[in-house]
């Protein structure tokens, strides 16, 4: 399931409160994490393996934690065992390979689409593979089911069609 | 006026120093310092966690710059669409070009000292600057 499993590594780890009310900080918080792929890991308590750039994006979610007139605080830390840390890593893989299954599922279903059609689908699947991807730090293997079914169906599809060259947006003149 | 960023600089940063120095402070003297507690009294902190000049209410560190110093340039402001999608990547704007962007300033900052970066992006945004400027009179990409 998990491709990679890191002895234990340093995590970076987001404790917050955050009020109920008014529910949109709260809302953009948790649009913010899911973005980011932090695990949660209890109530007001998520985390990312450490990186300059996890801890960084972490340190931005925490302030605007404290502008929404919530607590948060920073920690960097290391899972006590082996196993905690492949069982976080198993979650986090999990998470991802449900998102990569939804993308291969709408490549393959999209085959029956017309030429046209399918090219707009090849453009989102590849943009939200590549969201995806960003947050992805224990890549499951339905991660190149999820490039290989998008990629049969760019194969599929003529790009270097004239017709289609001349879509708006396609090319500039 | 001396100027405080955490070390590492990436897209906002890069771009923050770019505006600072065209804009607002041509004298500007860059220090990239590890923790907050390393700003000096008479350095200005920007982009670092729980000073002024960063992110807030959505917007990455080259809004508030912009919007602390008034600077209404649409110009401006495109290219705070592009520093915004690098850095935060929320989708707020349409800026396909800040994906190359953000590689590029990852990738340079894992081969070069930051005054280095600072001086290698200066004409990158220079000449982004110029891109949007003719766009922008021309109502279509430049050629």
């Amino acid at each position: 399931m998990v491709a990679q499993v890191l002895g234990t590594g340093e995590w970076v780890l987001l404790n917050y409160r955050l009020p109920r009310e008014p529910s949109t900080p709260r809302s953009a918080v948790w649009r913010k994490l899911r973005q980011l792929g932090a695990a949660q890991l209890s109530d007001g308590l998520v985390g990312l393996p450490a990186d300059a750039r996890t801890r960084e994006q972490l340190e931005w979610v925490a302030e605007q934690i404290r502008e929404a007139h919530g607590t948060a605080a920073l920690w960097v830390a290391h899972p006590a065992s082996f196993g905690q840390e492949r069982e976080l890593a198993k979650t986090m893989a999990m998470a991802r390979a449900t998102e990569y299954r939804a993308l291969s599922a709408e490549a393959v279903s999209a085959a029956g689409l017309s030429a046209t059609e399918r090219l707009r689908v090849v453009r989102r699947l590849r943009n939200d593979l590549h969201r995806v991807r960003r947050r992805d730090f224990f890549p499951p293997p339905e991660r190149d089911e999820a490039i290989t079914a998008i990629e049969a169906l760019a194969d599929d599809t003529d790009i270097g069609d004239p017709l289609l060259a001349h879509e708006p947006g396609a090319a500039h003149w | 006026m001396r100027w405080a960023t955490r070390r590492g600089v990436h897209i906002d940063r890069a771009a923050c120093a770019w505006l600072l120095r065209r804009f607002i402070d041509p004298d500007a003297e860059f220090v990239f310092v590890s923790d907050a507690s390393e700003v000096a009294d008479d350095m200005t902190p920007f982009d670092m966690p729980g000073v002024d000049l960063s992110h807030h209410g959505g917007d990455c560190t080259f809004e508030t710059l912009l919007r602390r110093h008034d600077l209404t340039d649409p110009v401006l402001w495109r290219l705070g669409a592009l520093v915004h999608e690098a850095d935060i990547d929320d989708g707020r704007y349409d800026a396909p070009e800040a994906t190359g962007f953000d590689l590029a300033l990852r990738g340079l900052s894992m081969v070069e000292s930051d005054p280095r970066v600072l001086e290698l992006t200066g004409p990158l945004f220079d000449g982004a600057y110029e891109f949007f400027r003719r766009e922008l009179m021309l109502g279509r990409e430049p050629a």
